[in-house]
């Protein structure tokens, strides 16, 4: 098992109390960071190579020097725990466990950017973790780790949950944004980028739980070290949400490099397909990736071991690539149905789109009554080049990347396999089976 | 038909609400939306009717339109009456590819009703959802602040038979949480 810096103490009594947490080594790094220039902290994550945990993988020290400085004008960070990505749950399983790392991450990035009032954003259906935080928040306000004069430094700095209310799209950062000023989650034509325009119109930086509290381990052990875990430009350690049909379901911290048949089959992690079947896909990132059969998951076009990296992961591109996304590693067995999954992905992008671009609100429900057909036994030869045509008339040409994300997972599908959209048209007859779906969501045949 | 009693929040809820505007900026107090819609939904029985959205946006001083815009985009809000205890079960891929279809199928079966009703009883309404960040332990389903995991049909039987047989109102926000609200800082 490689390091780990996140979760590697859950297991120790109260670590989810502000004493437990502190017994082992909590605000040790935010006594550090105090004592530093803020300049100095964003030098530390720059020197780091730390990339965003919430899917993109942006630098993040990169972000943050990008903030503008206007005088006078207050400067927000806001934390993104919206969480809702299909396939991704590590954010909640570390906030629940652990929120004084979150915390100590969020006062840490407030200073550096020079934030006096930050936010959580956190999903409306995570109630359970909104109290969490609240109480961790509460015990660091009354040990002196936020409020006024933040352990003498003259550092002020106030610290909220703020709790969303069930809607993917307030993932996206300008989404959140809006919904954090009590709007519609409709995001941002961009630019201005929220670095220069956020919360309010006010310079703001968004990132990931994951993000925040890899800042953490980054003081502690200095941005140098940091780097030296991983491999090339993916540094550090990534928290991985395994899920589907493995043997060991589950949250885990890998080295990033470590080769994705380790990490899928070894016992430290998860184990293994299960019931011994084979494995048939993958979908590596989160919902939003390229899925890729579990061939050229295992192996870059080169032949080479593919490796949790966010290069290796890409390796190939669209073509015979895919991404490390959010981490959310989607795993299917032989028996599953590409094309039903795919339906279920496009039904819930569908959902979610917010309806602002003609491209993605039309394109998504097109595409999901159109597989609604070969699930139905009725599509034809002819609809799989139409499929292929919509995302394509989706992908780069939205507000934001939700309409990409709708595009990928059918490109990718049908790019790898084709040959089972065609078993549909030829043997749907025999395959059609999802006709309470059809019915609870009111669609009609195509 | 409903008695028609003022639309007031208790004492507690109206505090908590008032602590929740004072998180943001002067003059930002729509940013309270969301939270205090939640809490109105806690307040009257789960949904949120056209008189409880006006007193949201009177308690907010914004126009009553800024609210039903937001009540209508998020999933969570209720714009029709539920039963005492909502069931949403996750419906997306990583759940879906546990059997989170046939789990609908049993609750529907189960409940003689079909998803998006609500018991004769009035005690449970059926919704599914999308991915909850809980696909390391689907199928499973929320139920009020209580995500139930690694469900079976006979484990889902039992909860929702307990859930019955006690028979009490389940919210988001629960009930405790608001008359207990000092860990939560305005
Ligand atoms: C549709 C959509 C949903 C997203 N959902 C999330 C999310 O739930 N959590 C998250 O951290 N980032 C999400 N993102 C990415 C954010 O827009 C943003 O890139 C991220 O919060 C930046 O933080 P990071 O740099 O620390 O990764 C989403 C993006 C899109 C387009
Ligand atoms: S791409 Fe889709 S979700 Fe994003 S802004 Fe456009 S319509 Fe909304
Ligand atoms: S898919 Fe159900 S919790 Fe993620």
């Amino acid at each position: 098992m490689g390091r780990q810096l996140l979760i590697n103490d859950l297991d120790k009594e109260g670590i989810a109390t502000l004493p437990g947490y502190k017994a082992h080594g909590g605000y040790v790094a935010l006594e550090k960071a105090l004592k530093m220039k803020p300049e100095e902290v964003v030098s530390e994550v720059q020197k780091s190579g730390l990339r965003g945990r919430g899917g993109a993988g942006f630098p993040t020290g990169m972000k943050w020097s990008f903030i503008a400085k206007p005088p006078g004008v207050p400067r927000y960070l806001v934390c993104n725990a919206d969480e809702s990505e299909p396939g991704t749950f590590k954010d909640r399983y570390l906030m629940q466990r652990k929120p004084h790392v979150l915390i100590e991450g969020m006062i840490i990035s407030s200073f550096a950017l020079g934030a006096n009032v930050s936010y959580i954003y956190i999903r409306g259906e995570m109630m359970y973790q909104f109290h969490i935080l609240e109480k961790a928040i509460q015990e660091a306000y009354d040990a002196g780790y936020l409020g006024k004069n933040i352990l003498g430094t003259g550092y002020d700095l106030d610290l909220y949950v703020h709790c969303g209310a069930g809607a993917y799209i307030c993932g996206e950062e300008t989404g959140l944004i809006e919904s954090l000023e009590g709007k519609r989650g409709n995001p941002r034509i961009k630019p201005p980028f929220p670095a220069v325009k956020g919360v309010w119109q006010c310079p703001t930086v968004v990132n990931n739980v994951e993000t925040l509290a890899a800042v953490v381990p980054i003081i502690n052990m200095t941005g140098d070290e940091y780097a030296k875990i991983g491999i090339g430009k993916s540094t550090g350690t990534k928290l991985i949400s395994a899920s589907g049909h493995i043997n060991k379901p589950g949250v885990y911290e890998i080295e990033l490099g470590v080769p994705v048949e380790e990490f899928l089959y070894s016992d430290q992690y998860c184990g293994g397909i299960r019931n011994g079947k084979k494995l048939k896909a993958v979908v590596a990132g989160g919902s939003s990736v390229p899925i890729l059969p579990g061939e050229k998951l295992l192996k870059t076009p080169k032949g080479e071991p593919r490796l949790m990296s966010y290069e290796s992961l890409s390796e190939g591109g669209f073509g015979e690539g895919t991404m490390l996304g959010s981490g959310g590693f989607i795993v299917m067995d032989e028996d599953t149905s590409v094309v039903k999954n795919l339906w279920n992905f496009t039904r819930f992008y569908h959902h979610e789109s917010c309806g602002q671009c003609s491209p993605c609100r039309e394109g998504t429900g097109w595409m999901e009554k159109i597989l609604h057909k070969f699930l139905d036994g009725h599509a034809t030869m002819a609809d799989i080049d139409l499929l292929w045509d919509i995302q394509s008339k989706i992908d780069g040409r939205t507000i934001c990347p939700l309409g990409d994300a709708a595009s990928w997972p059918v490109a990718s599908a049908i790019r790898h396999f084709r040959s089972e959209f065609e078993e549909y048209v030829k043997n749907g007859e025999n395959m059609r089976d999802i006709q309470h779906y059809y019915r609870v969501n009111n669609l009609q045949p195509a | 038909m409903a008695e028609m009693k003022p639309i007031k929040f208790s004492d507690e809820a109206l505090a908590l609400s008032h602590k929740i505007m004072k998180r943001y900026p002067e003059g930002k107090q729509k940013s309270a939306i969301l939270p205090v819609l939640h809490l109105a939904q806690a307040e009257f029985g789960g949904w949120l009717s056209a008189p409880v959205m006006d007193y949201v946006a009177s308690l907010l001083s914004i126009q009553p339109v800024e609210v039903y815009e937001v009540a209508s985009f998020y999933s969570m809000y209720n714009l029709k009456p539920v039963g005492k205890c909502v069931i949403e079960v996750c419906r997306t891929g990583p759940c879906w590819l546990m059997g989170a279809e046939d789990l609908v199928k049993f609750i529907e079966k189960k409940l003689n009703i079909k998803e998006g009703q609500t018991t004769a009883d009035g005690m449970f309404t059926l919704k599914t959802v999308e991915c909850l960040a809980s696909c390391g332990t689907a199928p499973m389903m929320q139920i009020g602040e209580t995500y139930h995991e690694n469900l079976t049909f006979e484990k889902c039987s039992d909860i929702l038979d307990n859930y019955k047989a006690k028979g009490e109102n389940v919210s988001h926000w629960r009930k405790e949480r608001i008359t207990n609200h000092s860990d939560i800082k305005q």
